[in-house]
């Protein structure tokens, strides 16, 4: 069997989930600070390819990111770099559309965030990057671990857009799920049934690996309770 | 060392106007809850920025709306105890307190200071606790270390002791007392009890809906109050809205009864009051001999509560609160006529 499908999966969705990872924490430590009506706006803008299909989501990256269009003609002009049909175009499609997860688990954290802390740190002449990576990143660990996690697995998932930016091609944009696709169209229900194992086995793993990570923070939690005098 | 704030905000629902200034020592805000006191210890410690006005704090300028000066909470060297104290839950004491020092310190003198102040405020062997793990006494001793960790210019402490149970408050004043006479530079310390004001502080500012009124000596404050606020404040029960009268006696119009005051009447003399303690039975009429009917007598531990009605009714303001040593006043029966006697020094003139 030829593994290159889970490389390339695991390595796309990795990638995309350490772009998702700061763009995702970025915008929902600014967003949470604007004012209400643009934070809506905003907030729509950034959740909608959480609930659009991925098609479409997959349609509108290939009107910008095409070798006839605005963004794909000047990477391809000034960079010789071609966006659609290779490995890293599908980067783009699960970044998109795993970023919704991030955002909002990330915000969410973010806004339960107590920011009297913040204004203690200030006060205790402390830098508002540090305060930023040292207080409120660590207090919110537990929501930015949860949304990496989804995010990771949601990337890992990825089919619609991907297929359509990146295509199909054997030991270059093949993924496991649009490998799997492929076999089952082609007939080839043996080697199909193997991948759909594979990636029940990585999806097994990621779950459980959050639980875990819960357990072990509730477990820690409830020490410190009884520690307390 | 001193410190100068005038400063006003407009926070929609009401308008704060403060000033006051303050030479060392430690200075009262006292006020009822909602009256813009732990806004103003933001302002100062430039979290929350004022519409306009200034504040000084030993010569430096931290903010100054006409000069457009307005430095970085970071820059202003405040130490801020807040109200759950904020420690950073995820840190061990020792992280806490040193997150309070200065870039400019090397790490031997950061450990040197790290066991000095752990020793001064009791946590020797607890530096690798955090903060869930410790006692509500515990977390409110890391937090002035951390705060005094930074060598800050001013302490501001927002309600130090609401979070605690009345066992550990009294313990823990007695420790404040001791952080704050041993630290020598001005404080500012923001409560709505008027006992912590009283023991801890050495000026007073009475703010009352956002404004502040004039400072005062603590004393000043508590024995003579002037306004109905501060009277309200300093736990005097009886008040009373008054009215001046030509022969320089005051009718007090609730209680229904003309008094003698020992003191000038000021021009703006709106309400009278009488702390319940300084209210004694009388034993024949006679000036300022108010004739009453006892309405409820309670027994108050180590003393008794007389609620009187007076001849302007027996209701709300209307009513008198006695309070007796011992036992004195349970021989007295439910309904039946007395009169209370009233020294005229101590018949506190007020204005609104």
């Amino acid at each position: 069997m030829d593994w290159y499908p889970l490389y390339n999966s695991l390595r796309i969705a990795a990638i995309s989930t350490v772009i998702i990872f700061f763009l995702g924490i970025l915008a929902a430590y600014y967003v949470a600070k604007l004012p209400r009506l643009a934070k809506g706006a905003l907030d729509v803008v950034l959740t909608l390819p959480l609930v659009l299909p991925p098609t479409v989501v997959g349609y509108f990256l290939l009107r910008l990111l095409g070798p006839r269009r605005v963004l794909g003609a000047w990477f391809l002009n000034v960079f010789d770099l071609k966006l659609t049909m290779v490995w890293y175009a599908a980067v783009f499609a699960s970044a998109v559309v795993a970023f919704p997860l991030m955002y909002r688990t990330a915000r969410g954290a973010f806004e339960s965030f107590d920011e009297t802390l913040a204004d203690a740190g200030r006060t205790l002449g402390r830098s508002n990057t540090w305060i930023f990576w040292r207080v409120r990143m660590p207090c919110c660990r537990q929501g930015i671990l949860a949304g990496t996690v989804l995010a990771f697995a949601r990337a890992l998932g990825e089919y619609g857009a991907t297929a359509m930016i990146a295509g199909y091609t054997p030991g270059r944009t093949a993924t496991i799920s649009t490998t799997v696709y492929q076999l089952w169209r082609t007939g080839d229900d043996a080697t199909a049934m193997k991948w759909v194992l594979v990636n029940l086995a990585i999806s097994a793993v990621v779950l459980t690996a959050v639980n875990l990570m819960e357990r072990r923070d509730r477990q820690d939690r409830a020490r410190r309770k009884e520690a307390a005098p | 060392m001193s410190l100068l704030v005038d400063i006003r905000k407009d926070l929609g629902s009401f308008h704060l106007e403060v000033s006051f200034e303050t030479e060392e020592g430690v200075l009262g805000l006292l006020g009822a809850s909602g009256c813009g006191k732990s806004m103003t210890l933001r302002c100062i410690a430039g979290i929350v920025r004022p519409d306009a006005g200034r504040i000084v704090l030993g010569g430096r300028t931290l903010f100054d709306s006409a000069r457009h000066i307005n430095l970085p909470p970071q820059e202003r060297r405040v130490g801020f105890l807040f109200q759950n104290y904020a420690l950073f839950p995820h840190m061990t004491v020792a992280q806490n307190i040193c997150s309070g020092m200065g870039r400019a310190l090397d790490k031997a003198q950061r450990q040197e200071r790290l066991a000095q102040l752990l020793e001064r405020f009791y946590l020797s062997g607890l530096e690798r606790r955090r903060p869930g793990q410790l006692s509500g006494g515990q977390q409110q001793r890391v937090a002035l270390a951390r705060i005094l960790a930074g060598e800050p210019e001013i302490l501001l402490l927002d309600e130090p002791f609401s979070a605690l149970d009345n066992y550990l408050r009294w313990q823990l004043e007695l420790e404040m007392l001791e952080v704050l006479e041993h630290f020598g530079k001005p404080a500012v310390l923001v409560s709505h009890n008027q006992g912590e004001v009283y023991r801890l502080c050495q000026q007073v500012c009475v703010l009352d809906q956002g404004r502040s009124q004039p400072e005062a000596e603590v004393h000043t404050l508590f024995q003579t109050p002037t306004t109905v606020a501060a009277c309200l404040l300093s736990g005097c029960k009886n008040l009373s809205r008054a009215r001046a009268l030509p022969d320089g006696r005051v009718e007090a119009l609730d209680w229904g009864v003309t008094l003698s005051a020992a003191r000038p009447l000021p021009s703006a003399l709106t309400h009278v009051g009488v702390r319940a303690h300084q209210l004694r039975p009388a034993g024949e009429d006679g000036e300022n001999v108010i004739p009453c009917r006892v309405e409820r007598v309670v027994d108050n531990r180590f003393s008794t509560i007389v609620m009187l009605s007076t001849p302007g009714g027996g209701r709300d303001r209307a009513l008198l609160r006695m309070e007796l040593e011992g036992e004195g006043g349970c021989a007295l029966s439910r309904g039946a006529p007395t009169s209370v006697y009233l020294d005229p020094a101590d018949l506190l003139l007020l204005t609104s």
